[in-house]
C-alpha cells in the first residue's frame, strides 16, 4: 500500500526491490516452497483430492518426524548415499580418464565417436533385467546403473572441454615448448575444468536419480526400497515422507556441487569477481 | 625474382640516402652475426579444393641485437609470416634459420608475444606463475627461476602484481605480463606479433617505450610485425614493408633516427615525418597491389 502515498510525479521513477539480489532470490524460492505446502494441505482438506492417496503436508511432516526417530531410516539413508557416492565416483574417475584420452588423441577421438553416440542414449534402466541376472537385488546392481549413467554425463563433458582449448594458449604453450605432459597439466586440464564440474553437477543428479530407482525397482537396500515398501504397506503418508527426503539429497547435492564449482573455478569468468 | 631483393633490401630510394648506422649492412654477413636468417619463405594453404598462396617470396635476416619491424597492409600475411618464423607453421618452402639451426618447431631461442594477450596468458595462473611456467619447463632450478621472474616483473613495471591474476589487471598490463613472460625467457629473437593492436593510444605509446628500454638493456633481438606505419618507424631500426597477397618485401628502408627516440622529440622531427610519408606511400602502393618486380595483381 506504501504504492498509493507516492507523490503523482514519481510514477516514472524505477521500482526499487524491497530486497536485492540473493536474499531476495532465497526469499521468494522460500515463498515458492510454502506455496507448495499451503496448497499440498489445503488440497485434501477441500475433498479435491482423495486423503488415501494425498495426505495433508501435516501428515507427511508427522510420518518425517517419526522416520528420523529410527535407526532403520538412517541405515537406509546411509546406504543410498553410500551408493551414490561410490557410483559417482567412479563415473568421474573413469569419464575423466577416459575424456582426456580420448579427447587428446584425434584418431582415438575419431574412432570412438560413433560408439559414444551409441551407447550414449541407451538409458541405463534398460540394463534392469540384465543386472538383475548376474547380481540381483545386491548393492553392485544400483552401482553399475549408476556408474553407466553418469560416465555419459562425464565423459561428453570432458571431450568438449578437452577440445576447448584457445588456439591462442595452444600457440603460446608450443612456442615455450612446453612437454605434453605440462600441456595436459597446465593447459588442457584448466580449460576442461569447468566443463568436468558441470559434468560432475549432471552426473551427480544422474546418479541420485538412479540410485534411487536401482532401489525401488530391483530392491537394492536404500531409501528406494523404503519407498517401495512403505507403499506396499499402504504407510502413504511414510511413503511422501521418504520422497520429501531424496528431493532434499537432490538439493544438497546441488549446493555441494555448487560450492565445488565456486572453489575450482575461481579464475573463471563465470564465477570470477572484479577488481578486488 | 630473387636477385631482385638484395637490391631492394639495401638501397633506400636515391633522395633518402643517407650514411646508415645499422650494423651487419653487408650482404655477406659471417652467420655469427645474424640471428635470424629468412630465405626464400613460402606459404600456401591448402584449403578444400582450392590454394591460397598467402607468401611469396621472403628473403630477410635480422642482425643479432637488431630491432626490426615489419608493417603491411591487412591481410599482407604478417601473421602467417610470424607464425612460420616461430616455427608453429610448417613452411611450403623456404627455410628459417636461427642463430645457425634451421627451425622445424619452435625453437629454444625464441619467444613471441602475441596480440590477443587476454588469450595468450593463463587466466588460472597468478602473473608469477605464468611468467615462471616457461622457466619451468626449461629446467630451471626454483631460485633461479624466481630471480629471473622478479627481475623480468620489475623490468616491465609490475613488481607490485605478481600475486594478481591476469584477468585482474588492465589490457596494458597484461601484455606488460606477456611481455616479462618472453623476456625472462631470455630468447635469442623475441618476436612480436602486432602487441598493441588491442591497447588505448597512451598505453600503447608507454608500451612502445618499454619495449625500446627492454631491447637497449638486455640486448635482445626483436623482429616486430605491425600494422601501424609510426608505431614501425619509430620502433624500428630498419621497417620492412610487405606487398599485399601473396606476399613479398616491397623495401626495406633503415631508419635513420636517433638512437634515443622520444614520443614527442622524435615523432616531431623532419626526419621522423619523411620516413613515415615514405612508407606510407609504400604501404598505399601495397594495397592498390603494386609490386616490386612490376606484375600487376
Amino acid at each position: 500500500m506504501a504504492t498509493t502515498t507516492a507523490p503523482a510525479g514519481a510514477v516514472a521513477s524505477p521500482r526499487r526491490p524491497v530486497l536485492s539480489g540473493r536474499t531476495r532470490d532465497v526469499a521468494l524460492g522460500g515463498l515458492g516452497l510454502l506455496c507448495v505446502v499451503v496448497v499440498l494441505q489445503i488440497l485434501p482438506a477441500l475433498g479435491v483430492a482423495d486423503p488415501t492417496y494425498l495426505p495433508s503436508s501435516t501428515d507427511i511432516g508427522a510420518a518425517l518426524g517419526r522416520l528420523v526417530t529410527e535407526p532403520e531410516f538412517w541405515t537406509a539413508f546411509g546406504q543410498t548415499l553410500r551408493g551414490w557416492a561410490i557410483g559417482l565416483a567412479v563415473a568421474m574417475a573413469a569419464g575423466v580418464a577416459a575424456g582426456v584420452l580420448i579427447g587428446s588423441v584425434p584418431l582415438l577421438r575419431a574412432l570412438t565417436a560413433s560408439t559414444v553416440e551409441f551407447l550414449r542414449p541407451i538409458p541405463s534402466v534398460a540394463l534392469i533385467p540384465l543386472v538383475v541376472l548376474v547380481y540381483g537385488s545386491q548393492p553392485q546392481s544400483a552401482l553399475i546403473l549408476v556408474v553407466y549413467a553418469s560416465f555419459w554425463q562425464v565423459l561428453v563433458q570432458v571431450l568438449y572441454g578437452v577440445a576447448d582449448v584457445d588456439p591462442v594458449v595452444r600457440d603460446t604453450a608450443r612456442s615455450y615448448r612446453f612437454s605434453r605432459l605440462t600441456v595436459l597439466r597446465q593447459v588442457v586440464w584448466p580449460t576442461a575444468l569447468p566443463y568436468v564440474v558441470t559434468g560432475f553437477r549432471l552426473a551427480a543428479a544422474v546418479a541420485l536419480i538412479l540410485e534411487i530407482t536401482a532401489e525401488l525397482v530391483i530392491g537394492v537396500p536404500g531409501l528406494g526400497q523404503r519407498i517401495g515398501v512403505s507403499q506396499s504397506s499402504g504407510a502413504v503418508a511414510t511413503t511422501y515422507a521418504l520422497v520429501v527426503v531424496v528431493g532434499v539429497i537432490g538439493v544438497a547435492v546441488n549446493v555441494l556441487a555448487r560450492q565445488v564449482e565456486r572453489r575450482v573455478l575461481r579464475w573463471h569468468p563465470s564465477i570470477r569477481r572484479e577488481l578486488p | 625474382m630473387t636477385s631482385l631483393f638484395p637490391t631492394t633490401r639495401r638501397t633506400a630510394p636515391a633522395d633518402r640516402t643517407r650514411p646508415s648506422t645499422t650494423p651487419g649492412d653487408h650482404v655477406s654477413t659471417p652467420s655469427s652475426d645474424v640471428a635470424l636468417d629468412v630465405r626464400a619463405l613460402k606459404k600456401i594453404y591448402e584449403g578444400a579444393g582450392r590454394q591460397v598462396e598467402a607468401v611469396r617470396d621472403l628473403t630477410f635476416s635480422v642482425a643479432r641485437g637488431e630491432l626490426v619491424c615489419i608493417v603491411g597492409p591487412s591481410g599482407a600475411g604478417k601473421t602467417t609470416l610470424l607464425r612460420g618464423i616461430a616455427g608453429l607453421l610448417p613452411l611450403t618452402s623456404g627455410e628459417v634459420v636461427l642463430d645457425g639451426a634451421r627451425v622445424t618447431g619452435p625453437p629454444a631461442g625464441m619467444a613471441v608475444v602475441f596480440q590477443e594477450y587476454g588469450r595468450s596468458l593463463f587466466p588460472w595462473l597468478t602473473v608469477r606463475q605464468n611468467v615462471e611456467l616457461p622457466l619451468k619447463e626449461k629446467g630451471l632450478k626454483k631460485a633461479e627461476r624466481r630471480e629471473k621472474v622478479e627481475a623480468a616483473l620489475e623490468a616491465v613495471g609490475l613488481a607490485d602484481s605478481g600475486d594478481a591474476h591476469p584477468w585482474q589487471l588492465s589490457g596494458g598490463m597484461q601484455q606488460r605480463v606477456a611481455i616479462a613472460r618472453a623476456v625472462a625467457y631470455e630468447p635469442s629473437v623475441l618476436l612480436m606479433d602486432e602487441p598493441f593492436a588491442a591497447v588505448d593510444a597512451q598505453t600503447r605509446a608507454d608500451l612502445e617505450d618499454l619495449v625500446r628500454t627492454l631491447w637497449h638493456r638486455l640486448g635482445v633481438t626483436v623482429l616486430f610485425v605491425t600494422h601501424d606505419i609510426e608505431e614501425a618507424v619509430y620502433l624500428g631500426q630498419r621497417v620492412l614493408v610487405l606487398s599485399n597477397r601473396p606476399t613479398v618485401i616491397l623495401e626495406d628502408v633503415t631508419v635513420d633516427l636517433p638512437d634515443v627516440r622520444d614520443q614527442l622529440e622524435t615523432r616531431s622531427t623532419a626526419r621522423f615525418a619523411e620516413l613515415r610519408h615514405h612508407v606510407y606511400e609504400l604501404v598505399q602502393k601495397a594495397k592498390k597491389g603494386y609490386r616490386p618486380d612490376g606484375e600487376a595483381v
